[in-house]
């Protein structure tokens, strides 16, 4: 037998997470096999190595499963109404810049019926970070098809494949004009935790999109099994490529998906161009 | 062991050893930290929690380096792990 020597460490009596988390609303909503709460371990992990000042960081969600991340850590943060969490994160940002905002929510949050509003907080460059967890479905309303549903996956409002084509989030915040757009899945712990870190720093509007596992809706009415059924799929059909163009970056039906850190550019922010404005119409 | 070259720095390796909570009334059973734990230190139990789901059990305690992972993949805040201590690196036999 190994001789193990004892080192000091401080005891940890709970959960490591716990000081930022509302326990009293624990346990979750989410469903077992579910990737949001993976999402929120790597976001919270992101805060504490970044050792933001914890007053000046607000949450913002939309409706849907992941709209109730907002509910769950303790911090100041906003639920809103459905699809309307970038226009407040926005209005938080523009009222007192020195706040950290971040929007976190869901695919059918942000870019179906808050769609317009993603593109023109992309267009102007909001200083805002957006972590968008995609489960393909609307998963709180009963599994109906989601502007990203892939080709061909079976809803229960399209009982016979979904036909029409999903909208691929990179390339569209790409195209807005987003100046950070990541792609990782819920098992790409550590990668994901790197990669919220550097969105956080990133001085504009940037975009972590995060393929997470739908257990009960989006896998159980495709037949695809259970939650880490999904995960094992993930983990042998995600590659990564860094810098990837974002036209390719389409996921079908139980394909491949890429994942990695596509866009990182630098642009004015909507605050930096108005004082530069205000500066030349001045002069 | 001839033939076998010796790292130069064996005398320096520390290997972390860990131990693993499991606060079982929070587990949902969704069996990501036992999939992926890279030591096998976890299983499925026999015993049912308060929600009527299997939640892990420890099966090697002795292997746990005190990766973290379980703790980063738990979607239920339910499992972590604290540092116990450091053994020295041993050429495997």
């Amino acid at each position: 037998m190994e001789a193990l020597e004892t080192v000091k460490v401080k005891e940890k009596e709970s959960h490591p997470m716990e000081p930022l988390l509302r326990m009293d609303r624990m346990p979750h909503i989410w469903c077992p096999g579910c990737g949001i709460g993976t999402t929120v371990t790597a976001f919270v992990s992101a805060l504490e190595k970044l050792e933001f000042d914890l007053n000046k960081v607000v949450i913002v969600s939309g409706i849907g499963c992941t709209g109730r991340v907002a509910g769950y850590i303790k911090l100041d943060s906003f639920h809103t109404t459905h699809g309307r969490a970038i226009p407040f994160a926005t209005g938080i940002k523009l009222g007192n810049p020195d706040l950290k905002v971040v929007v976190f929510s869901g695919d059918g949050d942000l870019v179906s019926i808050g769609g317009n509003h993603f593109i023109h907080a992309a267009r102007r460059n909001i200083d805002i970070t957006v972590i968008l967890v995609n489960n393909f479905i609307y998963a709180m309303t009963g599994g109906q098809v989601a502007p990203t549903t892939p080709v061909s996956a079976y809803t229960t409002t399209s009982p016979f494949g979904n036909f029409e084509p999903p909208s691929n989030i990179p390339q569209l915040a790409e195209a807005a004009g987003a100046v950070y757009v990541a792609r990782w899945t819920s098992l790409h712990i550590r990668r994901l935790t790197k990669s919220i870190t550097e969105a956080l720093q990133k001085p504009g509007f940037s975009v972590v999109e995060v393929i997470s596992p739908c257990a009960m809706y989006y896998s159980r009415i495709n037949r695809l099994g259970e939650g880490i059924d999904m995960m094992r799929f993930y983990h042998e059909n995600s590659i990564i490529k860094h810098g990837e163009p974002t036209e390719n970056l389409d996921i079908d039906y139980q394909k491949q998906i890429i994942v990695g850190k596509f866009v990182d550019r630098e642009r004015l922010t909507f605050i930096e161009s108005h004082k530069q404005w205000i500066g030349e119409t001045k002069s | 062991m001839s033939g076998v070259r010796i790292p130069y720095d064996i005398r320096k390796i520390r290997i972390p050893r860990g131990e693993v909570h499991i606060v079982k009334d929070r587990c949902k059973g969704c069996g990501f930290c036992i999939e992926y734990c890279p030591n096998d230190v976890l299983a499925v139990s026999d015993e049912f929690n308060s929600k009527g789901y299997h939640p892990p059990i420890v099966v090697n305690p002795d292997r746990c380096v005190n990766c973290g992972l379980c703790e980063m993949l738990c979607p239920e805040f339910a499992i972590w792990n604290t540092l116990k201590g450091e053994v020295e690196a041993q050429i495997a036999s």
